[in-house]
């Protein structure tokens, strides 16, 4: 082989990957940006045309649902990734210890993460459902949770922590894996209790994989909207819509391609701007 | 890191507990058993309510589901289409699985094994595409898929869900190639193996792991994609398992006996695959986070 084949040789193994990406990805993201400059309806295309920033202006100034749904999503990323932090931190150490049938366990409590969003919507149907339901065993049978604007957030919230808590404590556990025996046993002779120990030596050497892990679910959940879209639709009232709710439904429902790329461009903008906030509040990587 | 970080009991439970002979120790039990008891009720109770809704006759509601019957499966397989579903959800799930793998496969060893210019701007793009929202990819994928005629084929959802796999397939896949130890690699070139043949004998076979890690992954995200098979197929023949079980959510929500029959129907092969592959993927998340 030649100097010059070999080196090309790397760059020939990433061109599939390179080229699929352009394609689907950086290409569409650009034509978002050029659609959110435009009035296009696929339901009216004769008035379609380029249309300035009067899409943003919409947004900004007319559109109730659109502020109230940054509202919304901000309470739902909030909620969910703190949650699912305390409980898959929980999960993840349980299911590092030794125990008879620890496989068996891991992959029973793991098992929701397989679920898509869709069928998590239908399982908590049939476990919401007024009558037939399981809130009767909690002496509610009459409780309609899903329609009713005061309950409807902490039943949604709790259906998605089903599906959500095992994949955080999947990258925890393996966050876990990667700290070495010898400093629980230094830390043992030392005479530190159990407490002080997650303290001083779980918690600084998990710092990173919490970071990473809280900041990839909060993308995840802020882009979520399978189980919101066919759970509750937004509703009631349009209470549960987050911002990519909104979009997907403006794309689905409406075809107003205009206006919901408008509302993209505001969504990548929002999510770039608090991730690299985050990163920075988290001083992520940097030696301590 | 190795495979028998897996299987290697943890150095912190050295002192307490043997695997297969647990002290007796109360606070163990408060400290592991009862948060697992109550975590495993919580896990476990909506599949088995799923089950219980699929399995008894309509109009029960006994929390046991007896007598058990299957009506409620033949009524969503042969009556609602199911079948048709399950078909299209294999040939989106099988393709996408394979594509990804082999992608995945070059780019991972591209990554782990040759230092090149823009390596880390390749990195970086590959991290990047993880902030990419699906919803918000909707309409200019629908654009680009009517240009290319592919609305209301599979292939539009083959692509799509190959394109959103790729990144964090090839990410876990160059841990998985680090993790080969390239001595072995560099004996059979030496012994006058091409690089590719060398790659194939020595590597591939080492890489099990890792090909079902990726594999199974893809094919769990692809399986489970609704909203691109709602946006990109209007045709009642291409729907995937996710888009007719949201139609059953919406058209027989009296029905609850369909429903959780098509819900089972819809996990019962991720589930599966899932419990199979669990501790490979666990493993390779570790791998891939230590070598990314």
């Amino acid at each position: 082989m030649t100097t010059m084949r070999r080196r090309a040789v790397p760059y020939l193994l990433i061109s599939p990957t390179v080229a699929l990406i352009a394609a689907f990805l950086v290409y569409p993201i650009g034509s978002v940006a050029y659609y959110s400059l435009q009035h296009r309806n696929l339901t009216r295309p004769w008035a379609d045309g380029f249309a300035g920033l009067d899409n943003f202006r919409r947004m900004l100034t007319e559109d109730e649902v659109f502020w109230h749904s940054l509202g919304f999503t901000a309470k739902w990323v909030i909620a969910e990734i703190g949650l699912q932090l305390i409980l898959g931190l929980a999960l993840a150490l349980i299911v590092n210890e030794t125990f008879i049938g620890r496989g068996l366990a891991r992959s029973l409590v793991f098992s929701p993460w397989a679920v898509s969003g869709v069928l998590t919507t239908g399982i908590w149907i049939l476990l919401y459902t007024p009558g037939t339901g399981v809130l009767r065993f909690l002496g509610q049978p009459e409780a309609a949770v899903l329609g009713n604007p005061d309950t409807v957030f902490p039943a949604v919230v709790v259906a998605e922590l089903w599906r959500g808590v095992p994949f955080f404590a999947i990258l925890l556990l393996a966050g876990l894996q990667g700290i070495p025996g010898e400093l629980y046993e230094a830390a043992a002779v030392d005479g530190a209790g159990r407490l002080r120990r997650f303290r001083h030596v779980t918690l600084p050497h998990l710092r990173d994989a919490i970071v990473l892990a809280t900041l990839l679910r909060g993308v995840w959940e802020f882009n979520n909207v399978d189980l919101l879209y066919t759970l509750t639709g937004g509703g009631p009232a349009q209470v549960t819509t987050t911002l990519p709710l909104y979009v997907a439904q403006r794309a689905v429902d409406s075809k107003d391609f205009g206006y919901g790329s408008a509302l993209t461009m505001a969504g990548f903008v929002i999510l770039l701007f608090c991730s690299v906030l985050y990163l920075r509040l988290s001083r992520f990587g940097e030696d301590r | 890191m190795s495979a028998d970080v897996m299987t290697r009991p943890h150095p912190r439970a050295v002192p307490e507990a043997r695997p297969g002979r647990p002290r007796r120790d109360p606070g163990r039990v408060l400290r592991l058993y009862v948060p697992l008891g109550m975590y495993l009720i919580f896990t476990l109770v909506p599949f088995y309510w799923m089950l219980v809704f699929a399995l008894r006759p309509a109009g029960s509601a006994d929390p046991v589901p007896w007598p058990i019957t299957f009506e409620h499966f033949q009524t969503v397989w042969n009556d609602i289409g199911y079948a048709v579903f399950f078909r299209n959800s294999v040939i989106v799930g099988v393709w996408s699985l394979l594509v990804t793998t082999v992608i995945a496969v070059m780019g991972g060893y591209a990554l782990a094994r040759y230092r090149f210019r823009g390596r880390s701007l390749f990195m970086v793009v590959l991290l990047c595409t993880q902030f990419v929202p699906g919803a918000m990819m909707l309409i200019p994928l629908f654009s680009i898929f009517k240009t290319l005629g592919l609305i209301n084929s599979l292939g539009s959802l083959i692509v799509a869900d190959t394109v959103f796999n790729l990144p964090l397939s090839i990410i876990l896949m160059s841990g998985f190639v680090s993790a080969v130890p390239f001595t072995v690699e560099e004996a059979a070139m030496v012994d006058g193996c091409g690089r590719l043949r060398g790659f194939l004998a020595i590597v591939l076979p080492q890489l099990r792991p890792g090909l079902i890690a990726v594999g199974s992954f893809a094919f769990i995200h692809t399986w489970n994609n609704f909203l691109f098979a709602l946006m990109f197929v209007s045709r009642q023949d291409s729907f995937t398992i996710p888009v007719g079980l949201s139609y059953t959510i919406g058209e027989y929500s009296a029905d609850f006996g369909a429903l959780a029959a098509g819900g089972v129907v819809a996990a019962l092969p991720v589930v599966c695959v899932f419990a199979v592959v669990q501790r490979y993927l666990v493993h390779g998340i570790s791998a891939g986070a230590v070598k990314g």
